[in-house]
């Protein structure tokens, strides 16, 4: 009887374990394996049809590793292949990407943290209509607005060219160059504008929703130690908002970078983004089709947003999972 | 007499929903008043509407004589405690207690000082370079009083600061908190929804109800003489014995029991007859051989028995009519029996059934 008392800590509790191969588990492994391979098999094709040399993929065997490899496809993906008038390969369309990529993502980011920071925490009179306007804004399909878009930011840049003409006496009086035409239609800065704009009810959203989720009583003891508007923000605010700006960061590259039909519209030739010069060299009719370089050119693209995945993976999921659980 | 803090007429709303209405208070140069109530009735709402932290509808908040009713709460000279602890999770103890500092641009050397003597009074020095994340509830809460007590305010508001802590965590730093005042001497508004805290800490309890102060006095005049039905049945655990009935030159009559008010002291003489409540603390009415003394004699029938340790509850029948009696822990009753009970008259409420005033 003693013994039976003293080995009562250890008797099993609770369901008994579920053995690891039980139906269940095969069937979810087994569709999760079909599935992967689904996606994993296109990647495997483009990354060995990359690495072969045109004679070889002539030969068929699609799915057959590389006999010989060469680099050479993707060496002139990079900085040789045609598009258009230029021959210098995606490069040019890389660093345009670049170009529009960190500026929008500064602006777009930093304005709409802050609008979320104030419609969460400083609530104005109106603010909650202010709110439900830009939520609506996000669901308006943005087809509609290309063509306003144009007009506004070609008014726009005749409106700040205007607005800066006063100086140009000074400035050449100075010996300096005055200002000349000013173009946000087919520029860079233009595009930034754009795809700043069009991320703007997102983010709001986003970040409104994480800092409602922050305690009020810690604005509240920030307000009584006497801080303001920008101190609790710089201060208690984004400190804890990391999660939330790696999700925002992600969203953005991912979108910004992957955008075609703004980059169309909005930009030139010679300022196209990488996507677009993705487009032109796989679609370019003249000579026959370079399937390497067509692949390696695509894998070098996709690489960008790849990055940005496998480096903030767990950051990313631990935001999601904090603006689902609490927002 | 100065006052610390005067709060004149003041109305507070939601949209349409009216919080606080027409409310008056002024307290008392270091004085430690608590504001009690059952939750919703408004205590955190006039705390943050003090504290500068939600934009009052109408009426004047006084703060040392200040007109500070349009003043930011930094310009207040208040400190704040809430229940959450609300630390910045991302600054050290020593961030959190000088961040008001800073905001307000002392110079170092005086925050380093400020800083230090604050812990020594809470006895946090130890945990100055940890984050909040690292210190239990009780530290946590030590921290949170620091951070009003370094800015050297002259009210200290604390929303019920306790209420997070487990029991005996909760009884610690409640005698904590009386040590802290008689040391300082600040004026302290302390919001709580518990009884027992608002009757160890105060110096004056207002009891709260739908945003109305519905009595001001000091913790035995609201337990001994409470002005009306709400805040005598609110007051007092187990909760005080009402019996309905007709007041009658001198005398509270229910059913054919005669209770003569000899002793009770009238609010304002001896009242015209009218119908009336009478209101008996379990914890006043004697047993055993006190019951010889007492000015009145009735015998109950014992329903339920409770035994508690300390004490021994006892639900009974008065005639018709339910009845607690709080009796010593030793003493020996069973459910069935009779008991002779005696009551003090002088010690009973009584309250005007219309108005459910005292009278
Ligand atoms: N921001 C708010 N908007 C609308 N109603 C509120 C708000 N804050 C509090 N209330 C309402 O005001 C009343 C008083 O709240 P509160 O002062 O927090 O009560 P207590 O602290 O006494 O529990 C409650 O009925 C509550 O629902
Ligand atoms: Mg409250």
């Amino acid at each position: 009887m003693a013994d039976l008392n003293a080995n009562a800590g250890v008797v099993p509790q609770g369901p008994k374990p579920k053995k690891r191969l039980s139906r269940g588990n095969i069937f979810l492994y087994g569709t999760l394996i079909v599935v992967s391979l689904y996606y994993l098999l296109p990647l495997y094709v483009m990354m060995v049809t990359s690495l072969k040399g045109m004679p070889e993929i002539r030969m068929g065997n699609v799915f057959g590793p590389p006999l010989e490899i060469t680099y050479q496809p993707w060496v002139k993906a990079w900085s040789e292949a045609c598009t258009g008038i230029n021959c210098d390969g995606l490069s040019r369309g890389f660093w345009n990407s670049v170009w529009i990529l960190v500026p929008s993502l500064v602006l777009s980011i930093s304005i709409a943290s802050v609008n979320g920071y104030a419609l969460a925490n400083w609530k104005f009179k109106g603010s909650e209509t202010f709110f439900t306007v830009l939520i609506i804004g996000a669901f308006i399909p943005y087809q509609t607005m290309l063509y306003p878009l144009v007009i506004m930011l070609r008014e726009s840049g005749d409106g700040i060219t205007w607005l800066v003409s006063w100086m140009n006496p000074i400035l050449e009086a100075l010996g300096m160059e005055p200002f000349g035409r000013i173009r946000l239609m087919g520029s860079l800065s233009g595009l930034v504008i754009v795809h700043s704009i069009f991320g703007m009810p997102i983010l709001t959203l986003l970040f409104r929703n994480y800092f409602a989720s922050v305690p009020e009583e810690l604005f509240k003891a920030a307000r009584v130690d006497g801080a303001g508007f920008w101190t609790i923000y710089f201060k208690i605010m984004l400190p804890m908002a990391l999660p939330i700006f790696v999700v925002a960061i992600i969203l953005q590259v991912t979108g910004i970078w992957n955008d075609f039909l703004f980059g169309v519209i909005y930009t030139k030739p010679n300022i196209y983004p990488m996507t677009v010069q993705l487009n032109n060299i796989v679609n370019s009719v003249q000579g026959v089709k370079e399937y390497n370089v067509n692949m390696a050119a695509t894998l070098l693209t996709g690489l960008v947003p790849l990055v940005i995945y496998f480096a903030s993976g767990k950051l990313f999921v631990r935001g999601i999972a904090a603006g689902a659980v609490k927002g | 007499m100065s006052y610390s803090v005067e709060i004149k007429k003041l109305d507070l709303a939601f949209g349409a929903v009216k919080v606080l209405q027409e409310l008056d208070l002024n307290i008392h140069e270091g004085e430690f008043l608590v504001l009690l109530g059952s939750s919703g009735c408004g205590k955190s709402t006039l705390l943050n509407c003090i504290a500068g932290l939600l934009e009052v509808t109408d009426g004047q908040i006084h703060i040392k004589g200040q007109n500070v009713t349009w003043a930011e709460p930094s310009e207040r000279g208040i400190g704040m405690v809430f229940q959450s602890y609300a630390l910045y999770p991302q600054m050290t103890v020593r961030g959190n207690l000088s961040f008001g500092l800073k905001n307000a641009k002392l110079p170092k050397a005086e925050i380093e000082e400020r800083v230090a003597r604050a812990a020594g009074i809470l006895q946090i020095e130890a945990l100055l370079d940890r984050k909040p994340g690292a210190l239990s509830g009780g530290q946590r809460q030590r921290v949170a009083i620091g951070r009003a007590l370094v800015r050297d305010v002259d009210v200290f508001l604390f929303d019920e600061p306790l209420s997070n802590l487990d029991a005996k965590l909760r009884v610690d730093l409640r005698v904590e908190l009386k040590r802290l005042h008689n040391q300082l001497q600040n004026t302290m508004i302390y919001v709580t929804h518990d009884q027992v805290e608002a009757m160890t800490l105060a110096d004056r309890i207002a009891v709260m109800k739908g945003g109305a102060i519905m009595q001001l006095g000091s913790p035995d005049e609201i337990y001994n003489r409470p002005r009306n039905l709400y805040v005598a049945d609110f007051i007092g655990s187990p909760s005080m014995n009402f019996l309905e009935g007709q007041f009658a030159d001198g005398s509270f009559r229910i059913d054919d029991m005669a209770m003569p008010m000899t002793g009770y002291e009238y609010v304002e003489g001896q009242p015209s007859n009218r119908a009336a409540v009478i209101g008996i603390r379990p914890e006043h009415v004697v047993t055993g051989e006190l019951v010889g003394n007492a000015p009145l004699q009735y015998t109950v029938d014992v329903d339920l028995v409770e035994p508690m340790g300390s004490d021994t509850l006892i639900y009974a029948k008065l005639g018709q009519h339910g009845f607690r009696i709080r009796m010593d822990g030793q003493a020996i009753v069973k459910a069935g029996e009779a008991l002779a009970i005696g009551i003090d008259p002088a010690r009973a409420s009584l309250f005007d059934k219309a108005s459910e005033n005292r009278i």
